[in-house]
């Protein structure tokens, strides 16, 4: 009986086995840099596209030139203020404002959204006001902001602040509703209560969705202080690509202003895609929510 | 093999699961399970076969404790029962030994012991190569049988088991099915195991109770008098499962109009 036991075992085994190695499709990976070569030069040609249309355009001659600079003016203007240091200098600074009051946002907008998404009350009191602020735009708030905090930092921080806070704290929210209840009944199963179960079963679970909503709450962040370093400009605030921006306006420096564009434009997409794009990426692959191949 | 037939009817020792007059409704909804009873002895295989939607899930849930009945009382004297889904539901943000970890950590188990605990049991489902795998990467089957060594994770005697093969393919299912009778018999557990596949609960039970719909009742009961290893194709198989099937039938029909 119990050798027999042990056959059957054995024949159980390899039957499992040729089962499993059936079912799972080891995938192969192409390497690293061609899949990002892959990611890559869309839109390079994208871009090289337009900048000929650009120039096409320029040599056709259809608006005067100093309505219309060509590509190589905006790209002179980028040289002019790299050497004399101001990009670098402006480029520094409002980096530096955009994440700190990101952090700063962070800080704020993820209690809020946990206080929101889980406790009843809360969420019907703040919810549709947190909603509501989302589509706010928040240079709404500069001319307020001005007047209380006059022209220094703490207008441009609390501008940030509120354009990137109902973000970061509405995608909490998302998060946490998206939390399929079965996950919440396991974590019960398994003896998790309370806090323990907010460690391990709803924050985790929640992570997409709020990872989503840091990635808002970037942008949002970025283009508010945009929006406050455009109109709050005071010798006092160190400069930023924004004032670098409207101070190329005031000059009538039309590839100065372009160039101003080009860098919000620049600096904005690199961060998203140096370090959102891919903290998002890894939190759904390891999920297995976007294919390994894409 | 006689030794098995005799479990089914073993009734001396205590009974790992207890429900007495147990009714469920939710808010002011009919009642959902109506005076239920039911003992499941120590160490027996016990298959609770009823329609889609009679209530089944809920009586796990009362046993498992995620749930109170409305009246009646229900009882583990073992302590807390493991339970295992309808569908796997592993955590999809840790790899297969970090779910099964964390049944154990979640038990207290110190970080060294958890780890060593969990290979032995990813081993014990034959999935010891596999540890490190995200659950997506795992078919049907071995997410199941992931499922399977956390339940066993939570060390409890008492494993509550609701359509758990309900969603794989024939052949899987069959290879699983021996892979439960030979954990249960090497694990002495105790199972309660709900279906409402026919032939699932005579391929595998001690015991069938049959629940109706609407509300859910115990109408009935078959001992299973046919040694293990059984095998799903099997006459005698086949020839209790049309008994169960006839009842299940005539208890259908007694709701006519309905359906
Ligand atoms: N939380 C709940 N609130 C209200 N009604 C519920 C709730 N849970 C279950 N029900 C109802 O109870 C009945 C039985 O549900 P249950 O999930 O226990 O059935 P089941 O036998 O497990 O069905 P299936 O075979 O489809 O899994 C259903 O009619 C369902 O609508
Ligand atoms: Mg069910």
């Amino acid at each position: 009986m119990s050798l027999l036991d042990h056959r059957a075992n054995d024949d159980l085994a390899s039957l499992e086995a040729g089962l499993d190695a059936l079912e799972s499709n080891e995938r192969k990976t192409l390497p690293r840099w061609r899949r990002w070569l892959a990611a890559t030069w869309p839109p390079l040609v994208a871009v090289a596209l337009l900048v000929v249309v650009w120039q096409l355009v320029y040599n056709a001659g259809v608006l005067p030139a100093y309505r219309l600079p060509s590509p190589s003016d905006v790209l002179a203007s980028l040289r002019d203020q790299w050497q004399a240091g101001t990009l670098q200098q402006a480029t520094w600074n409002s980096v530096r404002r955009g994440g700190l009051g990101f952090l700063a946002s962070l800080a704020i907008g993820t209690p809020l959204g946990l206080l929101v998404g889980r406790v009843r009350s809360v969420r019907r009191a703040i919810g549709p006001i947190l909603s509501g602020l989302q589509s706010l735009p928040s240079v709404a708030w500069v001319p307020a902001a001005i007047l209380w905090f006059g022209l220094s930092d703490a207008t441009i921080y609390f501008v940030v602040l509120m354009g990137a806070v109902p973000s970061i704290a509405n995608g909490m929210v998302s998060g946490l509703d998206q939390v399929p209840p079965l996950y919440l009944r396991v974590g019960r199963v398994l003896g998790a209560r309370g806090l323990a179960s907010a460690r391990h079963v709803l924050l985790p679970a929640a992570l997409p969705g709020y990872v989503g909503g840091l990635r808002q709450g970037w942008a949002f962040s970025w283009r508010s202080l945009m929006a406050a370093e455009l109109i709050a400009r005071s010798p006092d605030l160190g400069l930023g690509v924004g004032q670098l921006l409207d101070q190329s306006r005031q000059l009538q420096d039309f590839p100065g202003v372009l160039a101003g564009i080009l860098t919000i434009l620049v600096i904005g997409i690199a961060i998203e895609l140096c370090l959102f794009a891919p903290i998002e990426r890894r939190v759904l692959r390891r999920r297995g929510l976007v294919a390994a191949t894409s | 093999m006689t030794v098995l037939e005799d479990q089914g009817t073993v009734t001396t020792t205590a009974p790992a699961v207890t429900l007495r007059g147990v009714t469920k409704r939710f808010g002011q909804g009919p009642n959902i399970l109506d005076d239920v009873s039911l003992d499941v002895a120590e160490g027996e295989f016990l298959c609770l076969l009823g329609a889609s939607g009679c209530g089944k899930s809920t009586l796990l849930s009362l046993v498992a404790g995620l749930d109170r009945p409305t009246t009646g009382t229900v009882e583990v004297p073992g302590g807390r029962a493991a339970l295992m889904f309808q569908e796997p539901a592993l955590f999809p943000w840790l790899t297969a030994s970090q779910n099964v970890e964390l049944a154990l950590r979640l038990r207290g188990v110190g970080k060294k012991e958890r780890r060593e605990r969990a290979q032995e049991l990813l081993t014990l489902v034959r999935l010891k190569d596999a540890g490190g795998k995200r659950v997506h990467e795992l078919s049907g089957g071995m997410r199941q049988r992931v499922a399977m060594a956390r339940a066993l994770a939570q060390d409890s005697h008492v494993l509550l088991m609701d359509e758990p093969f309900a969603a794989l393919d024939a052949i899987t299912r069959d290879v699983l099915h021996d892979e439960l009778v030979h954990l249960r018999q090497s694990q002495k557990l105790t199972v309660l195991f709900v279906t409402h596949n026919v032939r699932e609960a005579v391929r595998l039970g001690d015991r069938v109770v049959l629940l109706s719909s609407r509300p859910g009742r115990v109408v009935k009961e078959y001992e299973v008098k046919i040694g293990q290893p059984r095998r799903i194709e099997s006459p005698e198989v086949a020839q209790l499962s049309m008994t169960v099937t006839d009842e299940l039938r005539a208890e259908i029909r007694r709701h006519g109009g309905q359906s």
